[in-house]
């Protein structure tokens, strides 16, 4: 039996209308809770909204979300074989699921 | 219902902001020109540019005497006889003064005894190849020229728009139609001239090493709206990616400077150095070219001789300790965290995706066949023919943004304003805004898919088999997706950017599995596996058109530079 790792998503696109969805995803170790959310888009469902780019580099900082409370890059945080709870950036505007509005307001489209 | 879609105008648009998409930007705004700077991630931060770790080559002779036209004669020898030798000839001859300007703009460039040091990459005749420590040459790119586009005035920026089509009206570019990621609606954005930045295709790869939004959008844009794309069979693989251990936080190219500084030793499961076997002896040194030492390793792996995770070793263990740590300081700590002393143990390496040598055909001023449209950076083909120099990507990026940017300014200063609606305006919105469909497919599972279809059969060793078995797999996914989007088109609907994005990546997919099949000899980066020999008949570049909606080749010389190519032999 391969070990799991439960990732507990809040889903929604309104910050008063959100909801908890609990996913379990194979864990190898050395994984990102990005290859873990990944896994879920192509393997569950794949409406999930995260936003990245550079996969696994920590190069576009792209993927920022908030990790049992606390702001991480998923590329770079842990996967790890237990319940992890993740929720979009408080701080910022919501978008959809685990994504919010990070760019400077210069680069946005008005 | 059409919905009304939100619409702003520029003079000059640029779609994709790598380094090219930057340089052109801030090129484009010096003619004067309004510029609007739109990606489909945020603004400098995506495509390939910002994973670059090393190298930039480049003719500066600041150490070791040089001049661009040994440069140029190196990148010629490396595109075996491919190369549109114009292209090449700009991107050897006007690097010194692009290297010199980010110089100026702080990106830091690496220095010894006060100039700029280079160093011996593969196929360069002489170390030519300039950097940042520590691997930080790509971020401090992206860096410098965001930092170069904020201080200009004339630029707008637009992150988060995926570009769905480009406008046509009688038969030219007035700008492009967009899918608006954060709320979901369609953007119109009429523009006098557009330039295509939008980088490479490795994402139509399984393992790759740029970023997640390569998926060759630019080519299938170029595509669609009529223009013509070259070459498009040779897709560069970078032969030592990382495979394993797993790690987190690192580029997959990260070994790449490690082979610069210190050599290295690549290993077989009978820890035997093998590449001599395949005609290259390295010597503790790293002299193996990408073509080359892809075959190599894949080879090695086939006999049976791979890795545990199915590639091979590459071991620093010779290396002393402080010698490790002189050349890569915080890095090795970074290693350390992952669990990896290279003093110890070799870690596992194979060729992954990295590069597309094809693109958009244009010419010396990067405009392509329609007017008002450019392209730059790895968008474009040509420069590379059949395989790339190793160092000429973030140079093609700078030269060819500078001058698409310069091209596309004096082009909108001499052009009226765009006329508003463009003629395929309609079918955008409709795209963009689209119901959701009654029959859903799973659409992150259909690239995942392509990649696999991509890295197993139209990869780094082709055989007309495979090539085929690919073909119908692409034809059967482009009936599965259909003409009607998935998802909803409501806000950040991945499903709706998937299905889009497939729309391009299976066009483009097709247009590499056609020319790659079409083309029946081993050159460069198509290694053909049931035709070995390079057949001087196909000393010819292929290109790609869109004809009644069906990818279709031809067959065209070489262009030739026959005055600079006698002055550099």
């Amino acid at each position: 039996m391969t070990e799991q790792a439960t990732l507990k998503i809040w889903r929604g696109d309104a910050p008063d209308a959100g909801r908890w969805e609990t996913y379990e995803v194979p864990f190898e170790h050395g994984q990102s809770v990005l290859d873990g959310l990944r896994w879920i888009r192509i393997h569950r469902d794949p409406s999930l909204a995260i936003r990245f780019s550079c996969i696994n580099a920590n190069a576009c900082k792209e993927c920022m979300m908030e990790l049992d409370g606390k702001t991480v890059y998923a590329c770079t945080a842990r996967l790890q074989p237990h319940e992890m709870t993740l929720a979009p950036l408080s701080n910022k505007k919501l978008v959809r699921d685990l994504v919010t509005e990070i760019a400077p307001p210069a680069e946005r489209f008005k | 219902m059409t919905v009304e879609p939100l619409r702003t105008e520029t003079d000059v648009l640029v779609i994709g902001s790598g380094a090219a998409g930057m340089y052109a930007a801030i090129e484009a705004a010096k003619s004067g020109c309004k510029v609007l700077l739109v990606d489909r991630s945020l603004i400098g931060r995506g495509g390939a540019t910002v994973m670059a770790q090393m190298t930039v080559a480049v003719a500066l002779g600041a150490e070791t005497p040089d001049d661009w036209h040994y440069h140029y004669k190196d990148t010629l020898a490396a595109g075996r006889g491919l190369c549109n030798e114009s292209l090449a000839r700009l991107l050897c001859e006007e690097g010194p003064d692009c290297i010199r300007a980010m110089d100026e703009w702080g990106v830091g460039w690496a220095r010894k005894d006060g100039h700029i040091t280079a160093t011996m990459a593969p196929g360069h005749d002489r170390p030519r190849c300039v950097y940042v420590d520590f691997l930080n040459t790509g971020p401090a790119v992206s860096k410098t020229l965001r930092t170069k586009v904020n201080k200009t005035d004339g630029i707008r920026k637009a992150g988060d728009l995926c570009v769905v089509d480009l406008l046509k009206h009688d038969g030219k570019i007035v700008g492009v139609g967009a899918l608006h990621l954060g709320s979901g609606a369609p953007v119109m954005i009429s523009a006098k001239a557009t330039i295509i930045a939008t980088g490479g295709l490795t994402r139509l790869y399984r393992r790759n090493s740029a970023s997640s939004n390569m998926g060759g959008d630019g080519y299938a844009l170029a595509l669609r709206a009529g223009a013509s794309l070259v070459d498009m069979e040779f897709v560069q693989f970078f032969p030592i990616g990382r495979l394993a251990p797993r790690l987190i936080g690192m580029d997959p190219i990260m070994w790449d400077p490690f082979r610069y500084k210190l050599g290295g030793k690549l290993l077989n499961n009978r820890m035997e150095e093998f590449t001599q076997n395949y005609g290259v002896n390295e010597g503790g040194k790293y002299t193996i070219t990408r073509d080359a030492g892809s075959y190599a390793i894949l080879k090695e792996v086939e006999a049976g001789r791979g890795s545990p995770h199915g590639g091979v070793y590459l071991s620093f263990q010779h290396v002393p300790e402080v010698k490790l740590r002189e050349a890569f300081g915080p890095v090795i700590d970074k290693l350390a965290e992952n669990g990896i002393d290279l003093t110890r143990m070799p870690v596992e390496v194979a060729p992954i995706a990295h590069y597309h040598m094809g693109g958009i055909a244009v010419d010396t001023q990067m405009q392509t066949g329609l007017p008002g449209l450019f392209a730059a950076g790895e968008a474009v083909g040509g420069a590379n023919g059949a395989n790339r120099l190793s160092g000429n990507a973030i140079t093609e990026a700078f030269v060819f943004g500078r001058r698409a940017g310069q091209s596309a300014g004096e082009f909108a200063n001499r052009a009226f304003a765009p006329a508003v609606p463009a003629d395929n305006e309609a079918a955008i919105i409709d795209l963009v805004t689209a119901d959701e469909p009654a029959h859903a497919i799973n659409t992150a599972e259909l690239v995942q898919t392509l990649q696999a279809t991509m890295q197993d059969d139209v990869g780094a060793l082709r055989t007309a088999a495979g090539l085929k078995r690919a073909l119908a797999t692409i034809d059967a996914m482009t009936a599965q997706i259909g003409d009607r989007p998935q998802g909803s088109g409501k806000s950040f609907d991945m499903r709706r950017v998937d299905w889009l994005d497939l729309r391009n990546m299976l066009m483009v997919a097709k247009s590499v599995a056609e020319a790659a099949l079409a083309r029946t000899e081993t050159r460069g980066a198509q290694h053909r596996e049931d035709f070995p020999e390079t057949s001087p008949d196909w000393a010819v570049n292929q290109f790609v058109k869109l004809r009644d909606g069906r990818v279709t080749l031809s067959k065209h010389a070489v262009l030739q530079n026959t005055l600079v190519g006698a002055a550099a032999s």
